[in-house]
Formats: C-alpha cells, structure tokens, sequence
C-alpha cells in the first residue's frame, strides 16, 4: 500500500516491538511492557496480536487469522484483508500451509510444527486482574512468585461447586516459574500449549503487553493433586466431519431446542470431510 | 442443513458501502465541507483535536466528516494517522504568559492585570433554541471591535506565587516522558499524568471532576484562571542551537486554585490543579484541573480513598479511544468461550440435579 510501510509499522517501531518479543522469549510466561502503538483497528480487536503479527512478518510468510477458530468470521477477515493490504503478503485458510498464524480465542486442532509461530491476540494480559486490579501490585506478586491468591480462587470454585469453574482463560504456569493467561481460549486447548514444537507469541495493544512461550516449554494448567485439570468439550461428535475429540460449537437450527454440533476448527473440520468423502 | 457461514468478505464490503451512502445522507442536498466543519462545528472539531492529540484542525475536521459525526469514532481516525507521523524532538515548554488572549477570566479577583476577557462564550446565554439559525440566514452583525489592550496579561497563579501563596511547581529540565511511545506504569509522574488527562475523554474526566466537587475527594477549588488564545510553540533543533517558531496554536488552559493546610514541612499554601488542552475547550481544562489536583493526593500527604484520586483508575480508564474499543468489543464473537461456559453451567446444573 503506497504511503505505508511493509506491514503498516515503521522499522524502528517494529525493532522496539522485537525487542520486547526477545525478551519475552527469555523470560517465559513474563509480561513485558511494550510502546504499543495506535492502530487503525481498534483496541480490543487484535491491535497486540496485529503489532506482534506485524513486527514478525517477512515478504516469504503465509499468513492464516482465525478468530473462534475460524477463518471466515468478521474480524478475522478484516485483519487477513489488512495485511494482504498492507504487506501484500500470501495468506492461507490452511493450518498446515501457513508460517504465521494468528488467533483469536482458539489453538488450531492439528499440531503445530517448529517452523510456525502462533500469535495470539489478548485482551488481559494479567491471570491475576480479576482478583488484584492493581498492576502495580500485581507486578509485585509476579516478581515474589506470590500466586496463593490464585489457588485459594480455585480451592473456593471447588468448595462451591466441587470443581474447578473457570472454563476459558484458565491460568497456565509457563516453566514452573510465571503464572500466565493463556487469553481467552478454552480451558481444552490448554493442553495444547505445553511443549508446542511451534513459537508461541502473545500481544496485548491496549494493555501495552507481549509475552511469549519459547518452543518445548512447559506449560501446566493450575490444578490440586486431588482435582486434577480436566478440559471442557461438548459431548458430542461434530456434525459434519464426525469428530469426538475436537472442541465444538453448539449451533442452533430452530427456536424449540433443535442444535447440532460442529467443529469450532473449520480448517480442521473441511480436511476431514475431504477425507472422509474421498475415503468413500 | 446447517453449511459453516461464509461470505465474511462479501458481508464487510457490503455493510462499508451502506456506510458509505448513508454518510452521504439525501443526495439532493448539498454535501458538507471539511472546511464548513473546522469553521461552523469548531467546537466539536477542537474536541477532536484535542483527544485525538493531534493539532490539525483540517484533519479532524476530515474526521469529523468520515466518522458521521460520531466524535470518539472522529479522534480514534485521528490518533490513527498520528502514529504513522515521526517524532522528531519536543518543543520548548507552551509559554502561555505570553498567549494572545482570546478569553481571559479570573474567579479570585475582581479585576487583575490584564482585565476580565469574556470571549466567544456560552456562559450567560440564554438556552432558546434560536429558530432564526434554521433559516439559511443572511450574514449576521458581528460583535463590536476594539483595539487589542497593549496591557500584559500575568497569570493569576504567578501572582500568587510571587507572594508564596501559592506553591511552586518542581521543575524538571529532562525532557517529559511520551505516553504514546512508552507504557505509562504506575505511579506514572505528573507530566505522564497531565499527559494522559489531556487526551482523554472530555465526558469521563468532567464526572471525575464533578465528583470531587460532590465530596469524593473535594479539594476546594477556586477558578484562578482561565485563558484561551493563541500561543506559540517553539522547538530547538540540535543543529542550530537555538529555538525557532513552529508557528501559533490555539489552547485553552485553567489553572486552579486549591487550599492545602500545609505538613511538617511545608507551610500552608494554595495549590494548583492544571488544565491545558488543544482548541478552545473550556469544560475538559477545568475538568483536567480538578482531577490533576485530586491525583495530587498522595504527594500532599491527603488520603486517597476517592475514585478520581487513584491513578491506576483515573490514568488507566481516561482514553475513551481504548475505552470503546474493548467495550464494544463484546460485539465480535465469542461463541467459543461461551461454549465452554455453557458446558459448564451444565455440568453444575447436572451435579445439583443429582445432589438435590
């Protein structure tokens, strides 16, 4: 796009911001703060995940944005329109094609390769916001490791309701030293996450936040010895590909309780059907 | 049978065209000016101006125009473009002392140096809905004109100061820290705090304000000042050495003043609260001004239980540009979390079934 440069940002903001991802990658799991710029997209929509996608980006990547999963809903299109606009680079609806891929809510369902970097957009950054809204306190408990208050939050969900009941956004320890929120993806892509051969890169623009998970690093979903972590799906087998071990979405067909049950992965999910119908 | 939803593009594009056409509005009229907004809504487009934080009356008011009016919408198009601009230094500190004053008012005084200014303003109008505006009217008489007072206009606060009434402010010779480049972290200093006071919403920091009035945080202030003309804003470039003029930007500051019953070390004075915004933007510098002055707690030794003295909460929830996109961001789709809350509640419902 004439008047911009590759990928919308400048260089030097893109050297700032890969600064910020270095360090992230040093120090798993930590929130660095970071010269989070004004996008033209607005906060809360992907501007971290869009900075971070933009900084990382070379003339050779292929790109694929899903939000919830899938690469055809609204803002995933409008942020795979703004960088074929603006880097001009290729793009691919195809998990196993692309070399970047950038997500919103969801880790894809086929594994992910060394050669990839998953970037994922975040709205809140910090695991202990809802118990502590105060960063400067917050920042303060990350550094003593003083995460007491997070499992005392979950001992509470299990006294009520005999489990654990955050079922998205549920906290992550990367490397057995910073407690991390893994955004908001459901709690059954957590698992996904430990030692994922690919980069996994997060930004948060309007928080002013990267993180990052090195490859190979270890990530545990917090739980008790005696209520291990269990990942939430639908149970059901997806309507179209006939899957029983991908996360579903609950589609609804009439107003007297009609539904049916779909991979949330559609890449995944139209692989499947190819398969399946050339199996046949 | 249900078929996965496809056409996002298709749906984007078309939804940008409708946009566009009722942008337009009814085409057998004639379409609007930029230039007819920067001069007939000069208000709404110095408020864009100002939380856009960029001083370019005929960029917001092209902003005001593609947003349809909508101001938040018209300073997030603005802040866009901004930080595509280079940043090549910072200017010399706004001499507002020597501002070629527009409006001049005092509330501490009677009558000052320099006089009482009223201006272009609001205030003593009468709020009738003037019918004869509803006509395309001829050209209107214009106020009456007077030769420009050669007399010096000091600043009220100064004034005091100089009897060490007032307290004076720290001074600082580096340079301010830039919000925009830089994260604000916490407890951010007062230059990063005005900073950010000055770009946010006009709507947020007024209810602040007022609620320091209302006694969440009260500090009793005083209007010493308000003034709104033009100032020049000069900068040194490394290479020369010395500063030259950028040219003139119109401003509107409000200092007040507050009482302050003095500590160990200091004795009882008056203290400021400042206001400085783009444009003529009476409402959000005096806004500004009580919400600097209640920011000021903690280093004047008050207690700081009140909202619009937290900084954390005052700094952080300011800028309505990162404000209304994460509110309506709830609009994009979150059928994946829902899903798993779903399950979840499901699962609870199942195990009470059980137990009850």
């Amino acid at each position: 796009m004439s008047g911009y440069n590759f990928a919308y940002l400048d260089e030097s903001t893109k050297r700032m911001i890969r600064r910020a991802i270095l360090k992230a990658v040093a120090i798993p799991g930590h929130q660095v703060p970071f010269g989070s710029r004004e996008m033209p997209l607005p906060y809360g929509w992907g501007t971290g995940g869009i900075q971070v996608t933009a900084a990382i980006l070379g003339p050779a990547d292929v790109l694929k944005v899903i939000d919830q999963g899938s690469d055809d809903t609204t803002n995933a299109v409008s942020i795979r329109a703004f960088f074929r606009r603006t880097a001009g680079i290729a793009t691919t609806e195809s998990t196993a094609e692309a070399s970047i891929i950038q997500t919103r809510h969801r880790i894809p369902e086929r594994a992910l390769r060394e050669d990839q970097i998953l970037v994922y957009q975040v709205p809140i950054p910090e695991p202990l916001g809802r118990l502590e809204p105060r960063i400067a306190e917050t920042r303060r408990m990350h550094a003593m490791a003083d995460y007491g208050l997070m499992h005392v939050k979950l001992y509470e969900d299990i006294a009520r309701h005999g489990h654990i009941a955050t079922s998205y956004s549920y906290p992550v320890m990367v490397n057995g030293r910073y407690l991390m929120s893994p955004s908001p993806i459901p709690a059954f892509d957590n698992p996904k996450m430990d030692r994922m051969p690919a980069l996994q890169l997060f930004g948060a623009g309007r928080e002013k936040r990267i993180y990052a998970v090195p490859p190979y690093t270890s990530v545990k979903s917090l739980d008790f010895d005696d209520h291990p972590f269990r990942p939430i799906r639908a149970p059901h087998a997806c309507e179209l590909c006939g899957s029983r071990d991908t996360y579903l979405d609950e589609v609804l067909t009439d107003d007297v309780g009609g539904r049916i049950f779909v991979c949330s992965d559609t890449d995944f999910c139209a692989e499947r059907q190819a398969m399946k119908e050339a199996a046949e | 049978m249900y078929v996965a939803t496809k056409g996002g593009e298709r749906a984007i594009g078309a939804a940008h065209a409708w946009l566009d056409e009722t942008r337009r509005g009814d085409t057998s009229l004639p379409e609007i000016t930029a230039a007819q907004l920067a001069e007939q809504l000069g208000l709404a487009v110095d408020r864009v101006m100002a939380e856009g934080s960029c001083h370019d009356r005929g960029l917001a008011a092209l902003a005001v125009k593609q947003s349809k009016g909508d101001l938040i919408e018209a300073a997030f198009l603005l802040r866009a473009y901004r930080t595509t601009l280079p940043r090549f230094g910072a200017s010399l500190p706004l001499d507002t002392d020597r501002m070629a004053i527009q409006r001049r008012i005092s509330a501490t005084y009677k009558d000052l140096p320099g006089g009482q200014v009223l201006g272009p303003t609001f205030d003593y109008t009468h709020r009738l809905l003037d019918f004869s505006l509803a006509a395309a009217g001829g050209p209107r008489s214009g106020p009456p004109e007077a030769e420009a007072s050669a007399e010096a206009t000091p600043r009220v606060t100064e004034m005091l100061a100089r009897e060490g009434l007032m307290q004076r402010e720290a001074s600082i010779e580096a340079e301010p820290g830039d919000l925009t480049r830089e994260p604000l972290s916490f407890p951010a200093d007062r230059p990063l705090r005005l900073q950010a006071l000055a770009r946010g919403d006009e709507g947020f920091l007024l209810s602040l304000g007022y609620s320091t009035q209302r006694g969440y945080g009260g500090n009793h202030p005083f209007v010493g000042e308000i003034r709104m003309g033009e100032v020049a804003v000069e900068f040194t470039p490394p290479e020369l050495g010395f500063a030259i003029d950028l040219g003139d930007i119109t401003v509107t500051e409000c200092q007040m003043v507050n009482q302050f019953k003095g500590s160990r070390t200091e004795p009882p004075q008056f203290t400021r609260g400042y206001g400085l915004v783009f444009g003529h933007g009476e409402r959000k510098a005096m806004s500004m001004a009580l919400v600097d002055r209640a920011l000021r707690a903690p280093e004047l030794g008050e207690a700081s239980d009140s909202p619009a003295q937290q900084q954390e909460f005052v700094l952080s929830h300011c800028d309505n540009v990162e404000a209304t996109g994460f509110v309506e961001h709830l609009k994009l789709p979150h059928y994946v979390d829902f899903q798993s809350e779903l399950e979840s509640v499901r699962t609870m419902r199942a195990s009470v079934e059980k137990t009850s």
